[in-house]
């Protein structure tokens, strides 16, 4: 990598940028979900490591939701705009250099946004812990590259129209800018108050919503077409899908504060509008679902299609949750309870997860022009990932409602940590077996580069046969 | 860009986006900047001191650069016997919280208050001052604001602190500077929630509760007792201590991490405390080898822990 960050633009080979940011984010997958079933096992068992301050897990928790949430899904995103931005307008990155500087500052920068976390540095609100000058760092020297690159392409394409997946591509970076300067106000300009309770909120809204889910649902509106070799089922129903995510999920951040005293009008508002989420949310499952038409097969026969088509389906769920769970009706209810923890790991372990992972496997077989090493890996590492996330959202779903019994006959709060105990158990084994599985994918894609099958010229992956 | 389409979808674009912002941002920053700050707002930033969580003055979370909040039963200056009141000592070079920087955020009536009586504007960071908060009638209605009582009494900062002494300080800012550090409220909530902890957990807070606070640290996702009102509950220093040192002392069954760590190197009377030590005979009194747990250190006055029982004390 070093060498590329000297060398002349031309001397760069196509790709180089996206490759990285395809293996850094497996190294950061395999960190992040490491971290978070290390955190889980200090839930299950307290005095399993104790009476140090870095191990503590206080001190651990954001770590472990930065590193998946800035390490692995953002990079995965990076990775996925620096092939697919090109090839959808059929001409190269706009710059290469670009791209690799952008990929050698964010693993720098958020190693030591990750350290100081860990050292207890922290702005205290929840997913904008980094301090401002971090902040800082994450805007300009992270974001707004990979930006420039995202929108310099698309100008530059050779195609006439831009296809959907650009379309997301080219507004979530923008708005992702504008979320985080607007959300990191309250420590820019020491903001205080509700005020600042409430751009927390804001910002951790929406960067699931213009950010996370719109990227993810762009990325698969890319691979399903491109590996069935079915058109997308319907352009329009994809306008529909784009606007309604800009439109309604840009609305709903107060929703994540139904029990503070905000404004009535400001939560009924933002109720009202994150039921209308399941408006783009439709839109897209029934797109991608119907462009799989006679193409069911390949569920079961390729890998990609299997991941993304899993993330699609589980973002039927997901969203059912998200719409409903929202209202004021059933809110109080499962409000900060683990049953909010199972909805944010089916959101970004089930749903997007899968939707990376598919575009990092096909992506990277793709740009290394070898085939996956082993399907039979592939295989493994889909299982564990999709048996430990069903394990883990199961039994904090659980967990969730014995809480919300729990506050409403009001017992002592410790018959709830009591009841809750196996549950959190269970827990971490799910997301154990998810980092296991991932260790096995890392392995699977570095003997992909070394000794996966050359891919002829003019061939894609997935018109090869596995081998292993 | 050659399309047409494209110039119409991006202003498009633009226009949603933008009515968005001004639905969730314009609108709501305007009505609670409208909000009038409560006796309960005015306590909590002054205790805390201008920021709860990384600063420029405390830039390793260690609890530096806040002020002290002390119980004077007498006048500092004089020396004579007064109604107890609580003041906030903000020694020279701390600096001062929202609501003294910005008296505009304090609200109509409570800022006219604390500028015209309560002189808040002579008040200056770098020779320091003490505040409290006082009661007085505006408009027909009584309003708390924030007296400046180094203009207004005299009282000087450094007075102040030697008139309560240690024993009635409370290093409340600092403390929350633990909390946040310590990650406490990736499992306590500060937000009893309002349909259904009244009973539980005390009132949820009103609208004027947080002017002037960062950051709010409300927390979302709740594996322990919300802490708001957790002082009105159990006020037992004792019990703090030994809870903070190891909860399983006293709950059994608690997930709560253990915080010895932050008793630092020496116990109160100076001796350095050996962990090693007390956690070997913890464990044979788990097993149970020995019939009584081992005795908890005192925390030193200036020991992390101190502040952080401080400060939970302080949440009544
Ligand atoms: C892993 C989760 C966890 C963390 C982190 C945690 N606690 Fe707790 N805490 C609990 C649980 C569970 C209980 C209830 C059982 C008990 O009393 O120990 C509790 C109880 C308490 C109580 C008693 C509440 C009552 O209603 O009596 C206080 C006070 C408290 N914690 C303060 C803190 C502070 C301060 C910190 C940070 C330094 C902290 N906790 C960090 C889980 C946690
Ligand atoms: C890509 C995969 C993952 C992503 C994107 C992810 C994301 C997150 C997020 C956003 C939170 C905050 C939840 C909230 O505030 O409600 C969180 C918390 C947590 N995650 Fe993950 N996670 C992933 C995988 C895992 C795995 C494999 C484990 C292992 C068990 C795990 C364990 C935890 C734990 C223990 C918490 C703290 C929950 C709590 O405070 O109750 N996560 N994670």
């Amino acid at each position: 990598m070093l060498k590329y960050l000297f060398a002349k633009e031309e001397d760069i080979p196509p790709g180089t940028a996206a490759i990285f940011f395809g293996f850094s984010s497996i190294v950061w997958f395999v960190l992040g979900t490491g971290l978070g079933s290390f955190n889980a096992a200090k839930l299950a068992f307290p005095d399993f490591v104790t009476g140090i301050e870095l191990i503590s897990f206080g001190h651990m928790r954001q770590v472990h939701v930065l590193a998946v949430i800035l390490g692995w899904i953002s990079m995965a995103f990076a990775m996925t705009m620096m092939y697919i931005t090109p090839a959808l307008g059929n001409t190269k990155l706009w710059s290469e250099k670009l791209g690799v500087w952008n990929c050698f500052l964010w693993n720098i920068g958020l190693a030591f946004g990750l350290f100081l976390l860990w050292n207890g540095v922290s702005s205290g609100r929840e997913y904008s812990d980094m301090p401002w000058f971090i902040d800082l760092v994450v805007i300009f020297g992270v974001l707004f590259p990979l930006g420039i690159n995202v929108w310099m392409t698309i100008k530059n394409r050779r195609t006439q129209g831009i296809y959907t997946t650009n379309w997301f591509f080219g507004a979530a970076t923008f708005m992702v800018i504008v979320v985080f300067l607007v959300g990191n106000m309250p420590e820019f300009f020491n903001l205080t108050g509700l005020t600042e309770a409430y751009l927390t909120w804001w910002f951790a809204h929406n960067v699931l919503g213009l950010w996370i889910t719109p990227v993810a649902a762009a990325i698969s509106y890319y691979v399903v077409p491109k590996v069935t070799g079915n058109p997308l089922y319907s352009h329009r129903i994809g306008h529909l899908h784009f606007w309604s995510v800009v439109v309604f999920y840009s609305t709903p951040a107060a929703h994540h504060l139904m029990s503070a005293p905000l404004p009535e009008w400001l939560k009924s508002f933002a109720s009202v509008e994150g039921v209308l989420i399941l408006v783009p949310a439709i839109a897209f499952v029934s797109n991608l679902l119907l462009t799989m038409h006679g193409k069911w097969r390949m569920f079961v026969e390729n890998v990609e299609i299997k991941y993304t088509i899993t993330g699609v389906l589980l973002a039927i769920p997901l969203n059912m949750q998200g719409g409903f769970q929202q209202t004021r009706a059933i809110n109080w209810y499962v409000h900060g309870t683990g049953w909010i923890v199972a909805h944010a790991h089916l959101a970004l372990l089930g749903f997007s997860t899968f939707l990376e992972a598919a575009a990092v496997y096909y992506g990277l077989q793709v740009l290394l022009r070898r085939k996956v090493y082993s399907l039979s890996l592939s295989n493994f590492h889909f299982w564990m990932l999709l048996i430990g996330f069903s394990t883990y959202w199961i039994s904090m779903t659980i967990a969730g409602l014995i809480q919300g019994a729990g506050k409403i006959y009001e017992v002592p709060y410790i018959d709830v940590v009591i009841a809750e105990h196996p549950y959190m158990i269970a827990r971490w084994v799910g997301g154990t077996m998810v980092f296991i599985g991932n260790i096995v994918w890392m392995y699977n894609m570095w003997m992909t580069a070394r000794a996966g099958t050359p891919i002829p010229a003019g061939r894609l992956p997935h018109e090869l046969a596995y081998e292993r | 860009m050659a399309f047409r389409e494209y110039k119409i979808g991006s202003r498009m674009f633009a226009f949603a986006l933008g009515s968005s912002m001004m639905i969730t941002l314009y609108f709501p920053s305007k009505d609670i900047a409208s909000v009038q700050a409560t006796k309960t707002a005015l306590n909590r930033q002054l205790s805390f001191g201008r920021i709860g969580g990384f600063s420029v003055e405390d830039p390793f979370l260690k609890g530096k650069g806040k002020p002290v909040t002390v119980f004077l039963n007498k006048d500092p200056k004089t020396g004579q016997p007064i109604e107890p009141v609580t003041a906030y000592v903000y020694p020279a070079g701390v600096p001062f919280p929202s609501g003294l920087r910005h008296p505009r955020i304090l609200g109509e009536g409570v800022k006219d208050l604390s500028l015209g009586q309560g002189r808040i504007a002579d008040a200056k960071e770098g020779s320091g001052a003490v505040f409290v908060v006082s009661e007085a009638g505006f408009n027909g209605k009584t309003l708390s604001y924030i007296e400046n009582a180094t203009a207004t009494r005299g009282w000087q900062p450094g007075e102040a602190v030697a008139a309560a002494g240690d024993a009635n300080s409370r290093y409340i800012g600092s403390g929350k500077i633990m909390f946040v550090r310590e990650g406490c409220w990736w499992c306590h909530t500060l937000l009893p929630e309002e349909t259904q902890d009244w009973q539980y957990f005390g009132a949820p807070p009103m609208l004027g509760d947080f002017n002037g606070e960062s950051p709010t640290a409300f927390g979302s996702d709740r594996k322990a007792p919300d802490l708001l009102h957790v002082a009105s509950r159990n006020s037992s220093r004792e019990w703090m201590t030994m809870h903070f040192y190891n909860p399983r002392l006293v709950q059994t069954h608690s997930i709560m991490p253990r915080y010895d760590y932050l008793w630092g190197e020496k116990d109160a009377a100076g001796n350095k405390i050996d962990y090693d030590k007390w956690r070997a005979e913890y464990n044979e009194y788990v097993a149970g080898k020995r019939v009584y747990a081992p005795e908890v250190p005192q925390p030193a006055a200036e020991s992390e822990a101190r502040m952080l029982i401080d400060f939970v004390l302080a949440l009544k």
